[in-house]
């Protein structure tokens, strides 16, 4: 199908964009890479009155390091993540989820801000916001506020961002020197959305163990896993404690069931990721 | 209704059209360039996939509004002197196509994939053109054809 009417803007500047949503009081849309909102409309699933595109807006497009974290303007598309120098050395777990994200052609639109303002559970970027404790600025009529993940992700395709307020900014702390990284997904087929998908990344500061695990696809929001987290950083990297805490990390999750997999499978296959994505990021942590 | 001037295939075109139009039936309706095909119209096929500003996209996640100023490339634009790309041409060698309907958007998305890593093993190759579904061919063909034209392309870089 082709998508309903609306009425399109196109505007250069922030400010323009937060006085068309107050405008529009909720019936904009805003449009980023257009990957998932785009198939909505020509559904007519959604069908806003406007739509505001962000993508002539030049200034919410980069990557820049700055007191210890890496910013990613909302608008930084997936590809260019993909192929950043910054992202491989200072967020190797943010490039390894990325290749998990739809395919090279959905990434070169696609971009993190929308990925993350979507909240599909089974997205790998809010996982990864998640695990890595990273934060998103918004920002609407009254200013700019800084939102962490708990605080963001509401339920299915629903975030706690007012209809006025744009997320402008993705602010991920660098990983430490010698942190090791996996991003396990389980899908149908390569490319598709994730039935489950598990982020971890770990590191070692003499003797403590710092570890972060989050999950996509097995809850309506993502979960971070901070008991298993718990199980390592008290008993180490051995496999009997990875073990541990891949069963913990079963229990801790409550998937949903749907066409693609039961609740039960999930629930498995959360398990068996997070050992994998553990064993794979204690392979890649150096001491 | 908003006028779009873009480039395709290296050539100034222009046209006014609602915004609700896709890019895909802009290039196909108002520039009548039917080589782009549309199959799913929501990103999972791959038939319509186009080079914007050199990058595999999928035409139909795009407003034609949005292409304002952009240089596009479809199959059309592939041929230079009136011969095959050596993509095409390895596809017609390896059995690529059948049908032909998924074609153009396996052949850009292969263009974009060999330009990103020109030597990609047959893994890589899959996993590139697995953003493209093909219902009759086969994959084994066009994993051949764009294996053999990596091999043509990369003397010449």
């Amino acid at each position: 199908m082709k998508p309903a009417k609306f009425e399109y803007h196109a505007p250069s500047t922030l400010d323009e964009v937060i006085a068309l949503l107050v405008r529009y009081g909720g019936d904009a849309k805003l449009l980023a890479g257009g990957q998932s909102l785009v198939p909505l409309l020509n559904f007519r699933l959604a069908r806003p009155a406007a739509l505001v595109d962000l993508n002539r807006i030049r200034s919410l497009a980069y990557i820049r390091e700055q007191d210890g974290q890496v910013r990613l303007g909302a608008m930084t598309r997936q590809r260019t993540i993909e192929f950043s120098p910054v992202v491989a050395r200072r967020l190797p777990l943010l490039r390894e989820a990325t290749r998990w994200v739809g395919h090279l052609p959905i990434r070169s639109r696609g971009t993190i801000g929308g990925s993350i303002a979507h909240a599909d559970p089974s997205a790998e970027y809010p996982a990864v916001l998640t695990a890595l404790e990273g934060e998103i600025v918004a920002r609407g009529p009254k200013g700019e506020r800084t939102l962490a993940p708990a605080a963001l992700f509401e339920t299915y395709l629903t975030t706690t961002l007012a209809a006025d307020e744009v997320l402008t900014e993705v602010r991920l702390p660098a990983m430490p020197e010698g942190a090791g990284w996996a991003f396990e997904e389980f899908a149908r087929r390569h490319g598709d959305f994730a039935i489950v998908g598990v982020a971890a990344a770990l590191w070692r500061d003499g003797a403590r163990v710092t570890a972060r695990l989050a999950t996509a696809g097995a809850a309506a929001t993502p979960r971070r896993l901070r008991a298993c987290e718990e199980i390592l950083e008290r008993d180490g990297l051995g496999d009997t404690a990875i073990a541990a805490a891949a069963r913990r990390a079963s229990e801790l999750v409550d998937p949903d069931s749907d066409l693609h997999a039961s609740a039960d499978y999930r629930r498995h296959l959360v398990g068996v990721l997070t050992e994998r994505a553990l064993r794979r990021a204690r392979e890649r942590a150096r001491a | 209704m908003p006028d779009v001037h873009l480039s395709v295939n290296g050539a100034p075109r222009e046209g006014r059209c609602e915004p609700r139009k896709l890019l895909v039936d802009f290039l196909r309706e108002d520039l009548e360039l039917t080589g782009t095909h549309v199959g799913c119209e929501h990103g999972i096929c791959g038939a319509c996939t186009v080079l914007v500003n050199g990058e595999a996209a999928r035409a139909c996640l795009m407003l034609a509004v949005q292409a304002d100023g952009a240089e596009i490339t479809t199959v059309e634009g592939l041929m230079r002197d009136g011969r095959l790309h050596p993509l095409q041409e390895a596809f017609r060698e390896h059995h690529g196509l059948q049908c032909g309907f998924c074609t153009p958007g396996m052949l850009l998305t292969a263009l974009d994939l060999l330009r990103v890593n020109p030597t990609p093993t047959e893994d890589e190759v899959r996993e590139g053109i697995s953003a493209v579904l093909c219902r009759c061919t086969g994959y084994h063909g066009i994993v051949k054809a764009v294996r053999a034209a990596a091999a043509a392309l990369t003397p010449a870089r």
